[in-house]
């Protein structure tokens, strides 16, 4: 709700300061860019550019639900099992009906678990960790019931040219992604259900006795969460020409770790689009720079690690808010 | 009366259904409430029990340990590589110390530092297992004379007919119990969890109590990995992926709140036994071991909405 407020205020070099205060992500993309620029001369090509867009794009989808969630102060951890069976019905069904009709079908599986894990979480009022929790571990299971324990492989290889578009270096899942985080920004900042979100996440008795149906709107938001993970999943099966029964396990806590990363608080009512695109692309950044170091894999891991713990510290240094 | 049943249900809702399903898969698999199929079940849970006892502890203060599934592999990996180089003994003191070390870290940057404790272990979660690949190359290790070492008793053993991790399983649930029950820093830590800023009142020192927590998960997290390194006799890079989770589930199951101040140590106890029985009777009936997860699924929704339910009197929010 700050953003709006503050950023009307003072000269265009104090706006532009206090929205680099606020979106520090990307300052620290910009010197990550810069370090790894210096490091390797295979960094700042347009190839590779193209392709930590695509590598970020996977994540980042999943990291555009998740904001909408957690700035409604709820989490979702079951978006990497929705993204599986996404994946495994989107394959495994093309043989029976064709192509778009196991897209489809792909796409309102996640929406239709989405639309379960908010709907568990609006009447029962149980805390959303616990409910998603538990999806992550029973839609899990059903993909495994649906593809038994081996991956499913695409008949029709075409399937896998879907996604093979390009403008330039930037590929039509990277364009999904920023078009989509495009369009989720617009709808946090200029419509009426984004103006909600901020203020169920902000103070949920305040936005109830407002006239909000808080429960109604945080089934939208779970519900959009889930189609997205699916989203993702069916991208991810174009890609790959497989669904294998554990895909995306661990992507809600890489997912968590670029919101996180972003600024957005898990305790809800403050965050962006903008901020999660800064650390979808910063994960992104990281991961692709270290590899074309040569850098073993698990320098990765525990950059990371560290990373996200110096994120929160400068959150709590920066904006003071970080108290919980 | 609905007050009576309500209280019933609230108080033991959770136990009543808990032997419903006991019975239900009694009836149709006779292996299942055999004394050597109970023990393996226990044996079963008792890695994964073992870590939910300080993990409860966490929990009990409204925080979260998501590291301690990655801490599970490093530890394991430890306590068997160096069971190789220095022997038995040390290897077991070693393991126990880093987990302590890597809680007490935790508990640092939750307690002190005051950052959120979700993020903190998922951090932590990330650079453990990277500190896996780097101590272990990415080859699995071996423990090197299996056949004459005597650590395997803590996987392996059985003492007066019962299997030495159950015993240590249920030894430590008995401490647990008896430090949240009857010492200062158990009810600090209730305080803590209930109501922080009125403990912070009370002259409780909010900081150090969540500090303490954290370290307790990491010690039950290194005898939990001298009980793997010991039953498995070796140690791959994944081994303890993924329990974090089931950990939580079980906590949760047994009806420790998420909120922090309400839950105990023997509910933990049954949460987690539940998760063994389930997955145990459901394999005993013929089921594929998938199905578990989808049981666990719709048991922990249940049990948790129940108990929700009980509490404020109606099942809807």
């Amino acid at each position: 709700m700050s953003l709006a407020t503050e950023s009307q205020t003072g000269s265009p070099l104090q706006s532009v300061l206090g929205w680099l205060l606020r979106n520090h992500i990307w300052v620290f993309l910009a010197l990550t860019v810069v370090v790894f620029s210096l490091a390797s001369p295979y960094f700042l090509t347009v190839n590779n550019i193209g392709n930590i867009l695509t590598q970020g794009a996977f994540i980042g989808i999943l990291a555009i639900g998740m904001t909408l969630v957690m700035i409604d102060g709820e989490i979702d951890l079951s978006v990497g099992a929705i993204l599986a069976l996404a994946s495994a019905l989107a394959i495994g069904l093309q043989d029976h009906m064709g192509v778009w009709p196991a897209v489809f079908l792909g796409l309102m599986s996640g929406a239709a678990l989405g639309f379960v894990n908010g709907t568990l979480v609006a009447l029962s009022g149980m805390h959303s960790f616990i409910v998603t929790l538990g999806g992550l571990i029973g839609i899990r299971g059903l993909v495994f019931v649906y593809s038994g324990e081996n991956a499913l492989m695409v008949q029709d290889f075409s399937y896998t040219e879907i996604p093979e578009i390009y403008i330039g270096p930037i590929s039509l899942t990277a364009m999904l992604f920023l078009a989509l985080a495009l369009f989720f920004q617009w709808v946090l900042s200029s419509t009426r259900h984004g103006r909600e979100t901020y203020a169920v996440g902000d103070n949920i008795e305040a936005a109830h006795d407002a006239g909000i149906n808080v429960k109604r709107h945080k089934i939208i938001n779970f519900t959009i969460c889930g189609t997205l993970a699916a989203v993702c999943g069916i991208l991810l099966s174009m890609r790959l020409g497989t669904a294998e029964p554990n895909a995306g396990k661990i992507w809600e806590l890489w997912t968590i770790i670029a919101v996180v990363l972003g600024g957005t608080r898990l305790q809800g009512g403050f965050g962006s689009m903008w901020m999660t695109i800064g650390g979808v692309l910063t994960l992104a950044v990281l991961r692709n720079g270290l590899r074309l170091l040569n850098t073993p894999n698990y320098v990765e891991l525990m950059v990371m690690g560290g990373v996200l713990v110096l994120a929160l510290v400068l959150d709590k240094l920066l904006n003071h808010k970080g108290d919980t | 009366m609905g007050q009576t049943i309500n209280g019933v249900l609230r108080r033991h809702g959770l136990i009543l259904a808990f032997l419903v399903f006991l019975g239900g898969v009694a009836l149709n698999a006779d292996a299942f409430l055999t004394p050597g199929n109970i023990l393996d079940v226990l044996r079963q849970v008792s890695i994964t029990g073992m870590m939910a006892l300080g993990v409860t502890f966490v929990v009990l203060t409204g925080r979260l340990d998501l590291s301690v599934g990655s801490l599970l592999t490093l530890l394991t990996v430890i306590v068997v590589d160096q069971h190789n180089i220095a022997g038995p003994f040390p290897a077991i003191v070693m393991t126990l110390l880093v987990g302590v070390a890597v809680g007490a870290f935790n508990g640092l940057l939750v307690g002190f530092v005051g950052l959120n404790a979700l993020i903190v272990t998922l951090a932590m979660l990330s650079f453990l297992q990277g500190l896996v690949l780097f101590y272990s190359g990415g080859s699995n290790v071996n423990v090197a004379n299996a056949q004459e070492t005597w650590f395997g008793v803590f996987g392996r053993g059985d003492f007066l007919g019962l299997p030495v991790p159950v015993i240590l399983f249920l030894v430590g649930a008995v401490i647990a119990g008896l430090v949240l029950q009857f010492t200062t820093f158990g009810r600090r830590v209730y305080g803590v969890g209930g109501n922080e800023t009125a403990s912070i009142f009370s002259g409780i020192d909010a900081r150090w109590t969540v500090f303490w927590t954290y370290v307790v998960s990491g010690f039950t997290t290194g005898v939990a990995a001298v009980i793997m390194g010991s039953r498995v006799m070796g140690a791959q890079n994944t081994i303890g992926q993924g329990y974090e989770l089931t950990v939580l589930a079980g906590v949760i199951l047994g009806g420790t709140s998420l909120l922090g101040g309400s839950g105990s140590i023997w509910r933990t106890v049954i949460g987690i036994s539940m998760l063994g029985f389930i997955q145990n009777g459901l394999l005993l009936l013929g089921f594929p071991y998938y199905v578990q997860w989808l049981v666990t699924w719709a048991v922990i929704i249940i049990a948790v909405w129940i108990d929700l339910g009980a509490k404020r009197g109606r099942i809807f929010a």
